[in-house]
């Protein structure tokens, strides 16, 4: 199993260690619904670095990775990010990724379970440039929560005195992280998968580790989380999991992803054909929300029942912490209409399955 | 190291049964509650149903996972502990105690005999 450099950070600060693709991984440190809590209320410090951070490089990245990707990569401004898909000629997922157009280069970030597969793909995908896997040689950390900006911003420089509040969602920026009696070159984004405000910084991996305390040591307010919150956090945010709610079996029509899809991108990508067709006849599935009745959590797997068949299956499913109730999110037979009673097999027993908007939990509408 | 008590044994599997007064008490050990986290969600088999060694009594669910309680004896079971149904926090704070499960009046080839002793548990422990 690999490690990343925040692993002897992880045993210090008490975590519990799993596998999670392909590396141990802190699932919590003392408590999962507590770390869940401190995001949504304060703050929570994560260690990224098992995702991929990957360089496109050559004479023109952009247009070697329009076609390789979902979003019109050429209308894409200095600074900005966008969440993307990478697809196989069938319109199945082969990963969900973040895609930086930092001012002179461009960043992928992708999931830890994918990294190989996904630079497999790139190198012999990509036409007149290259990809470049930086995923050890720089560290991603996150801050998140609502007091993320106010505890970061005097903590980091950008350029031209640029105040780190007024970093736009979606946006990255070079910086200076000054941590720990260190000013150390980096990156920070205003981005995030836990649904609250927050940042990533990409660090060199040599101060990976005195970063990662110096956030933690920002505020007590401040707690390290683990990948159990924030898998809840991302599920009650509505967010995919890439093995969850997408896969190569699954089209990203069906689980809602259209916004990210450039249908009429004129460069034209692999999977445009195939998610066009799927657009125009309709997924045969869709990904819909659910409470669950009762106190028990749907998990993945569980099959979703109308009138004794099976209609769908549950892709996530967990104690939402913030909801106080069981929730889970499946496919669901496109033929199957919103207002069907459907229930859940929960491993030979039955509960009935609310329906709910996706996403459970919007930071607006209730942090107002 | 969790705590191991030397007054009863131990499936593999990390449930104890304690003897006490002709019936068998059964639980779950202290590493087996760390190790699921927070409890959401518990099921207990019915008082006046059979149980056997080795076989499925009820679930016990995390935030995280779902796991198989297997019984460490065979015979009827006498009482459950329902103030678990409403309270899994007992099971965490305080395994070895309030966090009992069922009491079982054991068959005559109840399986007790198979389940190893507090020492070849901790061994089991350490090596894991």
């Amino acid at each position: 199993m690999k490690k990343t450099v925040l692993n002897s950070a992880h045993q210090r600060h008490g975590a519990r260690l799993v596998e999670f693709g392909g590396f141990e991984m802190p699932v919590w440190y003392s408590s999962l619904t507590a770390e869940h809590h401190a995001v949504r209320q304060r703050a929570g410090v994560f260690d990224l670095c098992h995702m991929g951070r990957f360089e496109i490089v050559g004479e023109d990245p952009a247009q070697s990775l329009d076609r390789l990707v979902t979003r019109d990569v050429s209308t894409m401004k200095k600074g900005q990010v966008c969440y993307s898909l990478v697809c196989r000629d069938d319109g199945g997922v082969l990963d969900d990724i973040l895609i930086y157009r930092l001012p002179d280069r461009w960043w992928l970030v992708v999931n830890a379970g994918n990294r190989d597969k996904l630079l497999d793909w790139l190198s012999d995908k990509l036409l007149g440039a290259e990809v470049v896997d930086h995923s050890e040689d720089v560290a991603m950390v996150a801050l998140q929560g609502p007091l993320a900006a106010s505890l970061l911003a005097p903590h980091v420089d950008r350029p031209k005195g640029r105040a780190l509040e007024d970093l736009g969602y979606y946006r990255i920026s070079r910086a200076v992280v000054n941590i720990s009696g260190e000013s150390i070159d980096g990156w920070v984004s205003r981005t995030g998968y836990t649904g609250e405000d927050g940042f990533e910084l990409y660090l060199p991996s040599c101060h990976g580790e005195a970063v990662f305390d110096a956030l933690l040591d920002l505020s007590d307010e401040v707690i390290a989380c683990g990948l159990g919150c924030r898998d809840t956090l991302r599920l009650e945010a509505g967010m995919p999991l890439y093995g969850h709610e997408l896969s190569e079996q699954l089209d990203p029509i069906g689980a809602g992803l259209s916004f990210a899809i450039g249908l009429d991108k004129e460069c034209g990508f692999i999977g445009q054909q195939a998610l066009r067709q799927i657009t125009s006849t309709g997924p045969k599935q869709h990904l819909r929300g659910f409470v669950v009745e009762g106190r028990r959590p749907a998990r993945q797997g569980a099959a979703i029942l109308h009138q004794g068949q099976k209609v769908g299956e549950v892709t996530s499913g967990s104690p939402s912490p913030t909801l106080g109730v069981p929730i889970a999110c499946g496919y669901v037979d496109a033929t199957i209409s919103e207002d069907s009673e459907l229930e859940v097999d929960l491993r030979g027993k039955s509960a009935l399955l609310k329906p709910h908007p996706l996403p459970f939990y919007r930071r607006d509408a209730q942090n107002a | 190291m969790s705590d191991v008590p030397q007054d009863r044994k131990y499936l593999p599997s990390h449930e104890w049964a304690h003897s006490v007064d002709g019936l068998v008490v059964v639980g779950i050990s202290e590493f087996a509650s760390q190790e699921l986290g927070e409890l959401v969600f518990i099921e207990l088999p019915k008082e006046g149903s059979n149980v056997q060694f080795d076989g499925a009594f009820g679930e016990i669910e995390s935030v995280k996972a779902v796991s198989e309680l297997t019984s460490p004896v065979t015979g009827k079971v006498i009482e459950v502990n329902q103030s678990l149904i409403d309270n899994q926090q007992a099971i965490s704070e305080s395994p070895y105690d309030k966090g009992w499960m069922m009491k079982v009046e054991p068959d005559e080839d109840s399986g007790i005999e198979k389940l190893l002793d507090a020492a070849a548990y901790q061994s089991q422990l350490s090596k894991s």
